[in-house]
């Protein structure tokens, strides 16, 4: 019945190599468009918050897929997602507060 | 009801239950790298503090190194090894670019070294490991070059007016190191040496970490104990480092 769904290890395993072979291609083309970016006469605020914006989407890849955690408990989602959502903002907050000082 | 009560109770307080469905090793590695996670983010908050209370380059004429502006990443990282012998005058982020690949591939292989564990090849888990540590010495060699670069300096290097006891001194300096810096205000060599060496002895303590647990798969310790999860907890820590370098390119390299 649920036979479509439902895969061999070694399908299991296949399919899971190709994934990771996936995330690897995708970190890789987001590295690329930071390198264009980076040589590209883009303003300097709006750079910073696009690096920003694709580090983080970088750093989900690597935990999500690499580190496995996307396929773990909620509850361990959360206490390791919370207090990094709290440092982001601390690292945003500071860049901008670094501004101000001269 | 108060039976119902009492074995709810035991369901939830009475122990053996797994509210993370994680054993206890891959937990508490979790939780290491969070609270390694918090040491990193103080030093790139400080960094990024720091870096945006001096002013940037805003002309006129074309970008040059001083004390009294932030310098520009792809002017300061614009080497490659045998550069010069091919007659390229400057290859910006390149080089770092490249380190960035390696550390990515490495990550790659140790997931690769993972899955096979869920599959108990040893043989393949072998491999993965062996590239994975490979992979992290070649950073490492990457690194030492790098920062043997950073140190020596430019050819032309930095001249700049001093007043020493009075007079006013013409004087020149190379490289950088933690009391004087060619390329811009002091605090960004210091958080140079100070963020890419935190995070290079990250990498070199996974080098040794992964060289133990490749060692003990040889030895068929896993595979007796039926359970390749060590290589697991390996993995997760060298993810770790490998997120942190992702970090450490966009603000140190990129920004």
């Amino acid at each position: 019945m649920a036979h479509d769904t439902t895969l061999t290890p070694e399908e299991a395993s296949k399919k899971q190599i190709r994934t990771i072979w996936k995330v690897a291609g995708l970190l890789a083309v987001v590295t690329l468009i930071e390198f264009a970016i980076a040589f590209s006469p883009v303003n300097q605020t709006l750079k910073i918050f696009i690096f920003v914006g694709l580090t983080i989407v970088k750093a989900a890849y690597i935990v999500g897929e690499f580190m496995h955690l996307r396929h773990e408990v909620k509850f361990l989602i959360w206490s390791i997602l919370l207090p990094m959502i709290f440092v982001c903002w601390l690292i945003v907050a500071l860049i901008v507060e670094g501004g101000s000082i001269h | 009801m108060a039976s119902t009560i009492t074995a709810d109770t035991k369901i939830n307080w009475g122990g053996g239950n797994e509210p993370f469905k994680a054993s206890y090793g891959k937990l508490m590695m979790w939780f290491f790298l969070l609270s390694d996670a918090f040491t990193f983010s103080s030093l790139l908050v400080s960094y990024g503090l720091v870096r945006f209370s001096f002013p940037a380059f805003s002309g006129p004429g074309t970008f040059e190194f001083s004390h009294e502006w932030w310098p520009v990443p792809e002017r300061v990282f614009e080497a490659f090894p045998g550069m010069h012998a091919l007659g390229i005058e400057s290859a910006p982020l390149v080089f770092v670019g490249l380190m960035t690949f390696i550390l990515i591939m490495s990550s790659v292989t140790m997931v690769l070294a993972v899955e096979a564990g869920h599959r108990g090849s040893k043989e393949e888990v072998e491999k993965w490991m062996l590239w994975t540590i490979i992979g992290g010495l070649v950073f490492l060699g990457c690194q030492a070059w790098e920062w043997t670069h950073f140190i020596v300096g430019t050819e032309h290097g930095l001249t700049f007016q001093e007043l020493i006891n009075g007079e006013w001194v013409t004087r020149t300096i190379y490289g950088a190191n933690l009391v004087e810096n060619e390329y811009g205000p002091q605090p960004f060599a210091d958080f140079f040496f100070f963020i890419t060496g935190f995070h290079g002895f990250h990498v070199f303590s996974g080098v040794v970490i992964n060289y133990i647990i490749f060692y003990n798969v040889m030895l068929g310790t896993y595979e007796r104990r039926g359970s390749y999860e060590m290589v697991e907890k390996v993995g997760l820590y060298w993810h770790f480092v490998d997120l942190v370098w992702v970090f450490v390119f966009t603000f140190f390299y990129l920004v």
